[in-house]
């Protein structure tokens, strides 16, 4: 091949490396990070009169003025605001409450499961498996849903109880904070159980079966040797379960009450119904920043197990 | 291992119950005679009749695949270039706000992922359609795609690719005739995810979409919001059918691909010893 045939080659290669990053990269820029920093900007802009353009606007054409212009119409009002209405910082509380709640009640539902499948005879596991998957793809609004027909006063679970006369008068559970936890640990059950299982089922047995030889009773090597080398799974499924309930939608809208304050719906509310873009935006803004401490946390776990399987 | 194995059969037994029996209970319930959902009333399948006469369910139903073909597919695209960037391209400028850019929608709240688009779309006044619905979902699901041909890829043996390039193949007939075949399931995957995640979404699509772009979560949604009904129930069931069906199906296929895979690289390591 001649030299410069070589160089064609390698002219081609560089422009097709170009073009394969560029492609994925400019598609996420204009559709993730522009819209990002549109919300932003909105959220330190003025509402004027519910419509856009929201003051200020950037006016490029009069230069480095328009600039200083632009970032001095810009203000904090809107997260003042946040902190003066107690409806925004109770919301915040209470989605970080009923998240942390239900997070350790699918831990609880979720590890002995996650325990049992990895125990189970090794041709049952890749069934167990699928059957802990499968609902996962089953739309999650369908899900959420199958608890309405459960749980109403009218629901299965009042006509079942009320036969069975252990109670006299339905329980409300429907439209409570009960049944977010209930909607919250069904639907992210799955999230839990897989990372579980992962790190019990690649645990060495021999450690237990040593642990009992120097006379550990059963119980007690479950919580020196089982239970310490799972941490890593543990947590990996607390942050799956915790960090996407903060910002829950669709459960606490469906099964919560009127009095259940979770913050996705009052963004929802603000935008949909208030048509308050910029305290929309602002109370995006703050729930972005309260998530970004557990997701961090959730990536170092996630690197420190990298590290550990080598 | 005994001993504990009473008490695992029980909580098998009690979460495999608590995950399905929501599930059967609708599936129940959709071939009920009565509008009372609860009350059962005798077998009857008019629900069904009565969904499928319903020109707006329909309509929405229609809505939805083509959103979910549409995106999923430029999804797969786009996430299989992002995946092959984030593995082979080596040090770019901007490559830490690229892989950034990969994972936080992974971990973004609908919510705000719903907002920030519809406020792009309302800055450059696009109308809202099919079309914005589409490119919302593409950047969400390209990101999942994404991280699971990657994970396929970190594994992948780069001495074939650079055999068949030393072999006189060009870059592209490489990854057409040798990488992709290889990675064929991990994006298959990646599609079917795609796939199910646009189907399923209501919070993003509530935001971004238009008049006459209403999709089937946000019909689902905007009818089960006053309660239970039965035409619900009855779409439920479908839709659960429909997915166990694929589902069982995949796994099937991959099964049998995964012991013919392992029965050629026997066969191939008693050709090499």
């Amino acid at each position: 091949m001649s030299g410069d045939g070589l160089d064609t080659r390698h002219r081609g290669e560089a422009l097709r490396k170009a073009v394969l990053i560029a492609v994925p990269y400019l598609w996420l820029v204009a559709l993730f990070l522009v819209p990002f920093f549109i919300v932003l900007k909105i959220s330190l802009s003025d509402i004027a009169l519910a419509r856009p353009p929201y003051m200020p606007q950037l006016d490029l054409s009069a230069g480095l003025a328009g600039l200083r212009d632009f970032f001095a119409g810009l203000d904090f009002e809107n997260f003042v605001f946040l902190t003066e209405d107690s409806l925004y910082w109770k919301a915040y509380l209470s989605s970080l409450q009923i998240a942390a709640v239900s997070t350790i009640i699918t831990l609880l539902v979720g590890y002995p499961i996650a325990y049992g499948m990895a125990r189970a005879a090794p041709e049952w596991r890749p069934t167990l498996l699928m059957l802990v998957i499968l609902p996962f793809w089953t739309s999650f609004l369908i899900r959420v849903y199958s608890w309405m027909g459960i749980l109403s006063n009218e629901g299965t679970l009042n006509s079942v109880l009320l036969w069975l006369g252990v109670i006299d008068v339905p329980l409300q559970i429907m439209n409570t904070n009960i049944a977010v936890y209930i909607g919250v640990v069904y639907t992210y059950l799955p999230f839990m159980i897989l990372p579980i299982y992962a790190t019990l089922d690649k645990m060495d047995s021999s450690l237990l079966e040593a642990a009992e030889d120097l006379g550990c009773s059963r119980t007690e090597a479950f919580w020196l040797v089982t239970l310490p080398l799972s941490k890593g799974g543990i947590i990996a499924g607390c942050f799956l379960v915790f960090i996407p309930t903060i910002g829950e939608f669709v459960i606490p809208t469906l099964l919560g009450g009127s009095d259940t304050l979770m913050i996705g719906k009052v963004l929802w509310e603000e935008f949909f119904s208030n048509r308050d873009w910029p305290v929309a935006s602002a109370v995006a803004v703050v729930l972005l920043m309260i998530l970004i401490i557990p997701i961090v946390l959730f990536q170092r776990n996630e690197q420190k197990q990298r590290e550990a399987e080598g | 291992m005994r001993g504990f194995s009473w008490f695992n059969v029980t909580s098998l037994t009690l979460g495999f119950a608590f995950l399905y029996l929501p599930m059967i209970l609708l599936v129940f319930y959709s071939f009920n005679e009565s509008r009372l959902v609860t009350v059962w009333a005798g077998f009857s399948t008019k629900w069904y009749g009565e969904l499928l006469r319903d020109a707006e369910f329909l309509d929405a139903a229609w809505v939805t695949l083509k959103v979910a073909v549409l995106s999923s597919t430029i999804a797969t695209v786009l996430g299989t270039m992002a995946a092959h960037v984030l593995i082979r391209a080596g040090r770019f400028p901007g490559r830490t706000l690229f892989s950034g850019m990969i994972y936080a929608p992974l971990v973004m709240p609908e919510v705000i992922t719903g907002l920030s688009l519809l406020l792009l779309f309302i800055g450059l006044n696009i109308d809202r359609g099919v079309f914005t619905v589409v490119l919302a979902h593409t950047t969400f699901s390209m990101c999942y795609v994404s991280v699971v041909v990657s994970s396929r890829l970190a594994t992948f043996d780069r001495a074939l690719e650079e055999a068949a390039l030393d072999l006189g193949a060009s870059p592209f007939q490489a990854f057409r005739l040798v990488t992709l075949p290889i990675i064929a399931p991990a994006v298959i995957s990646g599609w079917l995810l795609a796939f199910t995640l646009s189907l399923d979404d209501l919070v993003i699509a509530s935001f971004t979409t238009g008049p006459g772009a209403t999709t089937l979560p946000i019909k689902i949604f905007s009818a089960v919001r006053l309660g239970v009904s039965p035409q619900i129930n009855a779409l439920s069931t479908l839709m659960i059918a429909i997915v166990a069906v694929g589902v069982i199906t995949a796994s099937l296929i991959s099964k049998r691909g995964a012991i013919r895979q392992a029965r050629e690289e026997q066969a191939g390591l008693r050709a090499t010893g």
